[in-house]
C-alpha cells in the first residue's frame, strides 16, 4: 500500500519537475499578433469601433476585450480576417458574422441645403472623401468614402446621412442558381 | 527481421487501431473534415503515440513490474502519457515553431486519444519486448493516420454533394466509416499468423 | 447544281481537332433567307457610353445640343476604351443614365437623342488610303471610329490592332464561324458584302503587319464560304478561307485558333502569344467603313429570330435603336415568349425590359418560346461525366460546380475556373438539367466583386496612410515654427540682455559694492 502510494507520487513528482523545468527550458515569448490585426484593418483610425484609433482597437481585440465585428467599415472581410488571426476566442461575446453582410457597403451623402461649409466634416474623415472649403458646400467623393459614420458625428447641422452604396454594372454579378430537387413524383 | 515487418503491417492494416479495433474513434469522426487537419492530426498523433508507446514500455518494466504493482498500470500510464503530451507541445513549440503551428489544438487533444493508452496497454497484454513496443506503436500510429486522411478525403468530397436530407451530416459520415471499415476487412489474412 | 463529291469528306489535313464542343439546334434556316435590310428611323436613339469592355466613355454633348450623324458625342477615356458617335442626326434629349441592355437592369450613362428624320452627315473622318498608310495610322483610325470586336466580346478593336509593337505576329484568323444557335448576321454580311470584308481583312493585315491571312467559315454556311472565296484576292495574296466543322463552341477565339493553326493557347494568356490575333468577320466590314470612307461605327447587322418573332430577319440597325422598335419592324412578337436574349441563345444576355438599346456588340435579337428555352428543374447530379467529355477548355464542370454550390470559391478556382470560357456546353448537355455554367458565371461574379473590394481596402489604407503623413507633416512644420519663434525670440532676448549689460557693465558691480 505504502509502496503504490510512494510510486505514485515520485513517479508524479519526477514528471511534474521535468515539466517544470521543460516549460522554464521551453519558454517562447508569444509573438504579438496586435500588429497583424492592426494590418487586417482599415487602418484609417475612423473611430467607429469606439477606441483611439485602428492600434488600439487591435489591442483591445488581442487581448480578448473587444470582439471580431469590431470594426463596422472593415465589414465582413475584416471580420472573418480577424476571426482567422486572433482565434476563436475574439468570436465569442456576441460577434454575428452571419448579420455582418445585410449591411452591406455605406456611403456618406451630404444635403447640401443644411451644409453650412463648417470644414468640421471634411477634417475628420479619416480618408480625405470629402471636398470643400471653408463657406463652401462640402461633397463626398463617392469610391474614396468607406462609410465610417465620423462625418455625420461631427455635423453641427445634421447635414449628412449614410447611404448604402447602389449597385452598379462594374459590380453586379449573376445570383447563385438555386437547386431545389422536387422529389420524384 | 520477419517479424518485425509482420508487426507493422499487422497493425497498420490488419489490425488497424480504428476500424478493427475501434480505438481512437473520437478524432477519427472529429478531426476529418478536412484534409489538411487529418494531416496534422495523424502526424501529431504518430509523434506521441511512438514515444508512449516506448515509455509505457519503460514503466512496466524498470518500475510497475519490479515492484509488483501491475494493478497501477492504467493511473500510471495515463500519467506517463499527459506529460509526454505536455513535454512534446513545448518542445516543439520550441525546436519548430511552424509545427506547431501546423499541429495547433490537435497536440493537447492527444491526451484523450484511447487509441494511446490502448496501444500501451496491448503492448503490455502481448508481452513485447521494447523495439516490438516501439514498432507496435509506430504501426498502430501510421495505420491511425492513413485511415484518417482517407476518411477525410472522403468526407470533404461527400461534403459538396447532395446527399438526402436525413442522411446529410454525421449520419453519412457513420455509413462511410462502416464502409471503410468493411473495406479493411479485406486486409484480414494478409499477414497468416 | 453541284454533285457530291468525295473529297468533300475529307478533313483537311491542315486542320485540327479540339476538345469537346456540342451541336445544338442551329436553327438558321429561321432567317438564313432573309437579305439584309435596313431598319427605318425609329423614333428615339439611346446611345450608352459604355458598349465595350474598358471605361466609360466621357460625354461631349450636352442637353438640346443639335448632333449631326457620324459626329463624336462620347470620348474614350485612358487605353482600353472606345469612342462614342451619334448614328444620325437630330436633337439631344438627355444626358443621363437608362437601363443598359443587360440582365441586371441597371441604369448605365446614356445620350438619347431624337432623331430630326434629315439623316444628316457631320463631317466624315479625313480620307484615308490603306495602300500607303501607317500601320499606326490605320490603328489610330480604328480607334477614332469606335470600332470594337463585333461578335459580341466588344474589345477595343484598336488595341488589338496594336499588339504588333508587343508580340510578334504571323496570322490574322477572321473569326466568321458564327457557332452560336439562330445567327446568321455574320453569314448573310459575307453573302452580300464579300468584298467589303475582303477590303476590311486587307486592312487589319497591313495594320497587323502579318503574312498570312485566314477566313474561317463553319462548314454550315457554303454560301458564305463561296461568298469569301470569290472575293478573298481583295484580302491579299496570302489569304485563304478554311471551311471549320460545324461545332459549338468554334467561334470561340482560342479554339478557333487551335483548329486552324493547331497551336493551344496557354491558360490565361492572349492568342498574340503565338503569334495570332482573331477578328471578327463584322469588325472587317467596320474598319472598311471606317478607312476607306471614313464613317465611324454607328450601325450593324443583327439577326432577329427565334419562334418568338413573326417574321425572322437580318436587319442593318442604327446604334441605340430601342430593342421594341426593332421587333415591332419584325412583325412583333408570336404570342408570348418565354425570354428574350440579345445574342445567342447560348451566351446571350436575357434582358428584362424591350426599351433598352442595341448596342455595338449586339449581334442578335432573339425571342424563344416555351420549347426553344431548356429551362427545366434540375436534378441531383448522375455523375455521367456528360459536362466533363463536352467541355471545350478540359475542365471538371460538376467538380466546380459542387465546389462553388457549397461556397468553395477557391476550390473552384483550383481546378480550373477561372479557364472557362462560360460557352454553356456543359449546362446544355447536362441530363439532370443543373446550371452548371450559371454558377461559373455566379462565381467568376464573386471572384472579382470580392477583387474590387480587396482593392478598395488597400486604396482606403493608401488614402488614410497619405492623410497621417500630411497632418504629421503639418504637426511637425508647426512644432518647428514653434521652436523656430522660441528660438528667435530667445536670442533676441539674450541680444537684449547683452545689450543691456554691454550698456551698463558696472551695474552690477556698483550693486554688489
Amino acid at each position: 500500500m505504502i509502496e503504490a502510494i510512494a510510486t505514485m507520487s515520485a513517479l508524479g513528482v519526477g514528471l511534474g519537475i521535468v515539466l517544470g523545468v521543460a516549460a522554464r527550458k521551453f519558454h517562447v515569448e508569444t509573438p504579438p499578433i496586435v500588429d497583424e490585426i492592426e494590418a487586417a484593418l482599415p487602418g484609417t483610425n475612423c473611430g467607429q469601433c469606439g477606441f483611439a484609433g485602428c492600434h488600439a482597437a487591435a489591442e483591445a481585440v488581442a487581448d480578448g476585450s473587444a470582439v471580431a465585428t469590431v470594426c463596422p467599415p472593415g465589414g465582413r472581410e475584416v471580420a472573418l480576417k480577424l476571426v482567422e488571426i486572433a482565434g476563436p476566442s475574439c468570436h465569442a461575446g456576441g460577434a454575428d458574422l452571419a448579420g455582418q453582410e445585410d449591411a452591406g457597403p455605406m456611403a456618406a451623402f451630404i444635403f447640401e441645403d443644411h451644409c453650412t461649409g463648417c470644414t468640421k466634416c471634411y477634417k475628420r474623415c479619416p480618408t480625405d472623401a470629402i471636398i470643400g472649403a471653408a463657406k463652401q458646400i462640402h461633397s463626398v467623393i463617392f469610391d474614396a468614402c468607406i462609410g465610417c459614420d465620423a462625418c455625420v458625428e461631427v455635423c453641427p447641422t445634421e447635414a449628412i446621412i449614410m447611404r448604402s452604396k447602389p449597385r452598379t454594372l462594374r459590380n453586379w454579378y449573376w445570383p447563385k442558381p438555386e437547386e431545389h430537387f422536387e422529389p420524384a413524383a | 527481421m520477419e517479424e518485425y515487418l509482420v508487426i507493422l503491417l499487422g497493425t497498420a492494416l490488419v489490425n488497424n487501431v480504428v476500424l478493427v479495433k475501434f480505438l481512437g474513434l473520437c478524432p477519427f469522426m472529429g478531426v476529418s473534415k478536412k484534409i489538411e487537419a487529418a494531416i496534422g492530426m495523424g502526424f501529431a498523433t504518430t509523434f506521441v503515440l511512438t514515444l508512449a508507446a516506448a515509455a509505457s514500455w519503460a514503466v512496466e518494466a524498470l518500475i510497475l513490474v519490479p515492484l509488483h504493482l501491475e494493478f497501477l498500470r492504467i493511473l500510471s500510464f495515463i500519467l506517463v502519457i499527459a506529460a509526454i503530451v505536455q513535454f512534446t507541445e513545448a518542445f516543439i513549440r520550441k525546436a519548430s515553431p511552424g509545427l506547431y503551428r501546423a499541429l495547433g489544438i490537435y497536440l493537447p487533444l492527444i491526451t484523450t486519444n484511447c487509441a494511446v493508452l490502448g496501444v500501451a496497454l496491448l503492448n503490455v497484454q502481448e508481452q513485447h519486448s521494447f523495439a516490438e513496443s516501439l514498432l507496435y506503436g509506430f504501426g498502430s500510429a501510421a495505420g491511425f493516420t492513413m485511415v484518417l486522411v482517407i476518411f477525410a478525403g472522403m468526407r470533404e468530397r461527400i461534403a459538396r454533394l447532395a446527399v438526402p436530407v436525413p442522411f446529410s451530416g454525421p449520419p453519412i459520415a457513420f455509413i462511410t466509416a462502416g464502409l471503410l471499415s468493411m473495406a479493411f476487412m479485406g486486409f484480414a489474412g494478409l499477414v497468416a499468423n | 447544281m453541284k454533285l457530291f463529291s468525295l473529297s468533300s469528306l475529307r478533313r483537311g489535313a491542315d486542320m485540327f481537332s479540339i476538345r469537346g464542343g456540342i451541336h445544338p439546334e442551329t436553327n438558321k434556316y429561321l432567317s438564313a433567307k432573309s437579305p439584309i435590310e435596313k431598319m427605318p428611323m425609329p423614333s428615339i436613339i439611346r446611345v450608352p457610353l459604355q458598349q465595350h469592355i474598358g471605361a466609360e466613355a466621357v460625354p461631349l454633348v450636352k442637353r438640346d445640343d443639335l448632333v449631326l450623324k457620324g459626329q463624336l458625342i462620347g470620348k474614350a477615356r485612358g487605353p482600353i476604351s472606345a469612342n462614342v458617335h451619334a448614328p444620325t442626326s437630330g436633337r439631344v434629349i438627355a444626358v443621363g443614365h437608362f437601363t443598359a441592355p443587360h440582365p441586371s437592369g441597371l441604369p448605365v450613362a446614356t445620350i438619347t437623342i431624337r432623331p430630326d428624320g434629315e439623316d444628316r452627315w457631320g463631317p466624315h473622318l479625313p480620307r484615308l488610303r490603306p495602300e500607303d498608310a501607317d500601320p499606326k495610322d490605320i490603328a489610330q483610325r480604328v480607334m477614332e471610329a469606335g470600332i470594337v470586336g463585333m461578335g459580341g466580346a466588344t474589345f477595343p478593336a484598336a488595341v488589338k490592332l496594336n499588339l504588333r509593337e508587343r508580340y510578334p505576329l504571323h496570322t490574322l484568323i477572321i473569326n466568321a464561324a458564327e457557332c452560336e444557335p439562330y445567327l446568321t448576321c455574320d453569314d448573310r454580311l459575307l453573302r452580300e458584302r464579300a468584298e467589303e470584308v475582303a477590303d476590311g481583312i486587307w486592312i487589319m493585315a497591313k495594320a497587323l503587319g502579318v503574312e498570312k491571312v485566314i477566313v474561317a467559315i463553319e462548314s454550315n454556311k457554303p454560301d458564305a464560304i463561296e461568298a469569301m472565296r470569290r472575293h478573298i484576292l481583295a484580302a491579299g495574296p496570302n489569304a485563304r478561307v478554311m471551311r471549320v466543322p460545324t461545332l459549338y463552341p468554334m467561334g470561340s477565339e482560342k479554339h478557333l485558333v487551335q483548329t486552324v493553326t493547331g497551336l493551344e493557347t496557354p491558360a490565361r494568356a492572349l492568342t498574340a502569344e503565338l503569334g495570332v490575333v482573331v477578328h471578327n468577320a463584322a469588325t472587317a466590314h467596320a474598319v472598311h467603313k471606317a478607312v476607306r470612307y471614313g464613317e465611324p461605327l454607328i450601325s450593324r447587322v443583327l439577326t432577329v429570330s427565334g419562334h418568338g418573332i413573326k417574321r425572322p430577319a437580318n436587319i442593318e440597325v442604327l446604334i441605340g435603336t430601342p430593342v421594341s422598335e426593332i421587333i415591332d419592324h419584325c412583325g412583333g412578337l408570336e404570342g408570348e415568349p418565354e425570354r428574350i436574349l440579345l445574342g445567342g441563345p447560348m451566351m446571350g444576355l436575357p434582358i428584362q425590359s424591350l426599351r433598352v438599346p442595341v448596342i455595338k456588340g449586339t449581334n442578335g435579337i432573339l425571342a424563344l418560346q416555351k420549347t426553344e428555352s431548356r429551362q427545366k428543374a434540375a436534378m441531383p447530379c448522375i455523375r455521367c461525366g456528360g459536362c466533363i467529355k463536352v467541355c471545350p477548355c478540359g475542365l471538371m464542370p460538376m467538380e466546380m460546380h459542387a465546389r462553388i454550390r457549397n461556397d468553395d470559391l477557391d476550390g473552384a478556382v483550383d481546378i480550373g475556373l477561372l479557364d472557362c470560357i462560360a460557352c454553356g456546353s456543359c449546362s446544355f448537355n447536362c441530363p439532370s438539367n443543373i446550371q452548371l455554367v450559371q454558377g461559373f458565371n455566379y462565381a467568376k461574379g464573386r471572384l472579382a466583386f470580392k477583387q474590387s473590394q480587396k482593392h478598395q481596402q488597400e486604396e482606403t489604407k493608401r488614402l488614410a496612410d497619405a492623410r497621417n503623413i500630411r497632418q504629421e507633416a503639418i504637426a511637425e512644420a508647426k512644432r518647428q515654427a514653434m521652436a523656430k519663434r522660441k528660438a528667435e525670440m530667445a536670442e533676441r532676448k539674450k541680444a537684449e540682455a547683452a545689450a543691456a549689460s554691454g550698456a551698463a557693465p558696472e551695474t552690477p558691480k556698483e550693486a554688489a559694492e
